[in-house]
């Protein structure tokens, strides 16, 4: 085991390098180009085995993915923001093959408008579609999610593609420590690629992801990944203990930071989970009881392990990376349904924040925590809130009024 | 593959490999291309279908193929032939796979596919050089959905969304596959089945990307009786409007020049896509004009 200063972007490449993953479909987009980049450069050198082939759009890269794990090899694959989305067809099509496969999503606001920077409306976008999702919040988390990914995906239970989502700049081109575990062990936790009958060979005939004709068999098929959506909780549960075992990290499907006595939780995911941490940590020493529930399993939902931590909270600030516009969170209303019918259930305070790269600063947190204590003490809930200062609305103003201005210039307008 | 050379209609496969049952229209052109084609390729073939009127012979728990099967979408049935070729290729290379049990890729997408939402996929898939057989059923329309006008729709033809017939013309796929420079591409039709045989026997033997252009006369959606489509599939050949001929080494030959052409009238006067062109009146001007068509293009081969 070695200890390096990598980036996201080069620990997501470690961790299928060390998966042994032996196809890469890829596409360039940023801030993923990193990750395939870096594998590409493995491949030519001799360092890394795996097939690297460029694809022309992410709805390829997505289909040679599926189809490449339909004729029984792993695969591994990168996307971010408006690949994910343009990739959507093939994440519901693959997800229903029962091939698995890891994608890693670096995470990036959408269009429009087009920005580079991070949020997280493309990886939610895909909540519905049949892969598992697993969002990190440190580089480190990054590698080891993709080997648990894997082993995830590949469990007879489950046989589903999964996700892993790292945050764009955040994460992705940010170095942390990262401890690169040896082959051998990794080779221990995660046993070569078995395709479990879901394969192309000349001597075993086979029609895969064929139509169905009426309801009734439709229903079913989709009912059967939901419970093998579902029966991922139990399988995650089991392979954290072998990973910890294994590699002496221990990922719980919910990450829970100072909650024991807290009577406010903040809720939410991804690499700015860390700064909420920290504000915890401060929060803590002025005397405020408060802590951290970050679910790193997205996708199943871990909504038992959330009730058993909510229990007795009286509010829990809600921090939403993205928008679903029209609704407000995503996060907040998946919360709310679980929670939904539990007695004594927190206040649920919904803010929105972090939109496209925007930092979320430790007093902005301490104002959540306060903003959702006084709403359990008036047993009331405040208005969903987008975090946005008076400084970034003078600043979006000022250019405004540089874009009517420049706009009446090419008018020839006073 | 059985025999090396395909000399006469007695050397063609006399066992079918596709199964019965499928349920697609009766007189299907397209399958009537299927049926011969997966009689030479064998039996070790996966097909990569891209959505169209074929994605429903395997609808479960039944299928009419022998060998491997694979529905992707619309747009991208050539990567998953990647997806699948790359995933053999490494199998086999790594010793995971007895080279037996390879298997030849064979996309099957119909012109909709073809001609439009897969043709970024496709062009890739050339460029890459990828070794697969592509399979085109060119039925001149969206025919899944009830012939709506596809970048293959002639010119002239009603469709469901052009009565009046269609203004533009059709899209030269084959011209637009040999400008890649691709390993072979060659056209086909059902009702000249040496003619195809020669062409797949010559295909089954090259590596790398490798078109068969299949005319695909379809009785709904070019409205004609199911028993007329060998006679319309001939008529196309004879007409000149669906000429045959193969590409290979940057040169493109045909292997058969009606002499001579039948004047093209004979052909449309049997479908009810063009009967708006004789009646209540005849529609000389437009008839004419698909008669020019035909012969500008048949000059240019001459010259040639």
């Amino acid at each position: 085991m070695s200890r390096s200063l990598i980036t996201g972007n080069r620990a997501a490449a470690w961790g299928a390098r060390l998966a042994n993953a032996d196809y890469m479909p890829a596409f360039p987009i940023t801030p993923q180009t990193e990750i395939i980049e870096t594998l590409a450069a493995w491949n030519a050198s001799g360092e890394a085995r795996a097939k690297v082939v460029m694809l022309e759009s992410e709805h390829s890269m997505l289909t040679a993915a599926g189809a490449a794990a339909a004729t029984g090899v792993r695969v591994f694959t990168a996307t971010s923001s408006q690949g994910l989305l343009y990739a959507m067809e093939m994440m519901y099509a693959t997800a229903g093959w029962r091939a698995p496969y890891v994608m890693v999503n670096v995470s990036r606001g959408v269009a429009s408008p087009v920005t580079l920077e991070s949020d997280h409306n493309d990886v939610l976008a895909a909540r519905d579609s049949g892969f598992l999702q697993i969002h990190c919040a440190t580089c480190q988390e990054v590698l080891d999610a993709v080997l648990i990914a894997y082993r995830l995906g590949e469990d007879c239970r489950v046989r589903l593609p999964v996700l892993v989502n790292q945050d764009g700049f955040y994460l992705s081109f940010t170095r942390e420590p990262v401890l690169i575990p040896e082959p051998e062990a990794v080779n221990r936790f995660l046993p070569a690629f078995d395709p479990m009958g879901i394969e192309f060979r000349a001597s075993r005939p086979v029609s895969q992801a064929v139509a169905v004709l009426g309801g009734s068999p439709y229903s079913y098929f989709r009912y059967e990944m939901h419970l093998a959506a579902q029966a991922a909780l139990t399988v995650f549960d089991e392979i954290a203990v072998e990973f910890r075992d294994q590699f002496g990290r221990d990922y719980p499907q919910v990450d829970a930071s100072r909650c024991d006595d807290a009577q406010v939780v903040f809720f939410m995911t991804g690499a700015l989970s860390t700064k909420a941490r920290a504000a915890v940590d401060s929060l803590r020493e002025a005397g405020r009881k408060v802590g951290l529930v970050r679910p790193r399993l997205y996708r199943p939902f871990p909504r038992d392990r959330l009730r058993t931590l909510m229990q007795g909270k009286h509010a829990v600030a809600v921090i939403d990376q993205n928008i679903s516009l029209g609704k407000g969170g995503v996060l907040a209303t998946e919360l709310a349904s679980a929670l939904y019918g539990m007695e004594a259930a927190p206040l649920i305070v919904e803010f929105i924040g972090g939109l496209g790269g925007r930092d979320i600063p430790e007093e902005e947190f301490f104002e959540m925590a306060t903003v959702a204590a006084q709403a359990a003490e008036a047993g009331q809930v405040p208005v969903p809130r987008l975090l946005f200062s008076a400084g970034e609305l003078r600043e979006v103003r000022k250019l405004q009024q540089i874009a009517r201005t420049e706009r009446g210039e090419l008018r020839g307008a006073p | 593959m059985t025999s090396d050379a395909i000399r006469g209609m007695k050397d063609l496969p006399s066992a079918h490999l596709l199964g019965g049952g499928a349920g697609l229209c009766a007189g299907c052109g397209g399958m009537a291309v299927l049926h011969q084609i997966y009689d030479l390729l064998g039996p070790k073939t996966v097909f990569v279908n891209a959505a169209g009127c074929m994605t429903l012979l395997a609808s479960y728990p039944f299928t009419p193929f022998r060998g491997g099967w694979l529905f992707t979408a619309m747009a991208s049935a050539p990567a998953g032939a990647q997806g699948v070729r790359d995933a053999l290729d490494i199998l086999v290379s790594s010793g995971r796979l007895a080279a037996e049990e390879d298997m030849t890729v064979v996309v099957l997408a119909g012109d909709g596919s073809s001609y439009g939402m897969g043709l970024s996929a496709t062009s890739a898939a050339i460029e890459r050089g990828l070794d697969f057989i592509y399979l085109c059923y060119d039925n001149e329309g969206y025919g899944n959905t009830g012939q709506q006008t596809s970048a293959a729709t002639p010119h002239g033809a009603r469709t469901a969304d052009s009565a009046r017939g269609w203004s533009g013309a059709k899209k030269d796929l084959f011209a637009i596959w040999a400008a890649h420079r691709p390993a072979y591409c060659a056209t086909v039709v059902g009702a000249e089945p040496l003619d195809l045989a020669r062409k797949i026997e010559k295909a089954a033997k090259l590596k790398g990307p490798r078109l068969i252009h299949a005319l695909a006369p379809c009785p709904p959606g070019w409205d004609f009786e199911a028993k007329e489509m060998v006679d319309i599939g001939r008529l196309a050949v004879s007409t000149g409007v669906w000429p045959l001929k193969e590409y290979e080494n940057g040169r493109t030959l045909h292997t058969r020049i009606p002499r001579p052409r039948v004047p093209v009238d004979r052909y449309l006067q049997h479908q009810g896509r063009f009967a708006h062109l004789f009646a209540p009146g005849r529609q000389d001007a437009e008839i004419a004009r698909i008669q020019s068509d035909v012969d500008a293009y048949w000059e240019g081969v001459v010259a040639g």
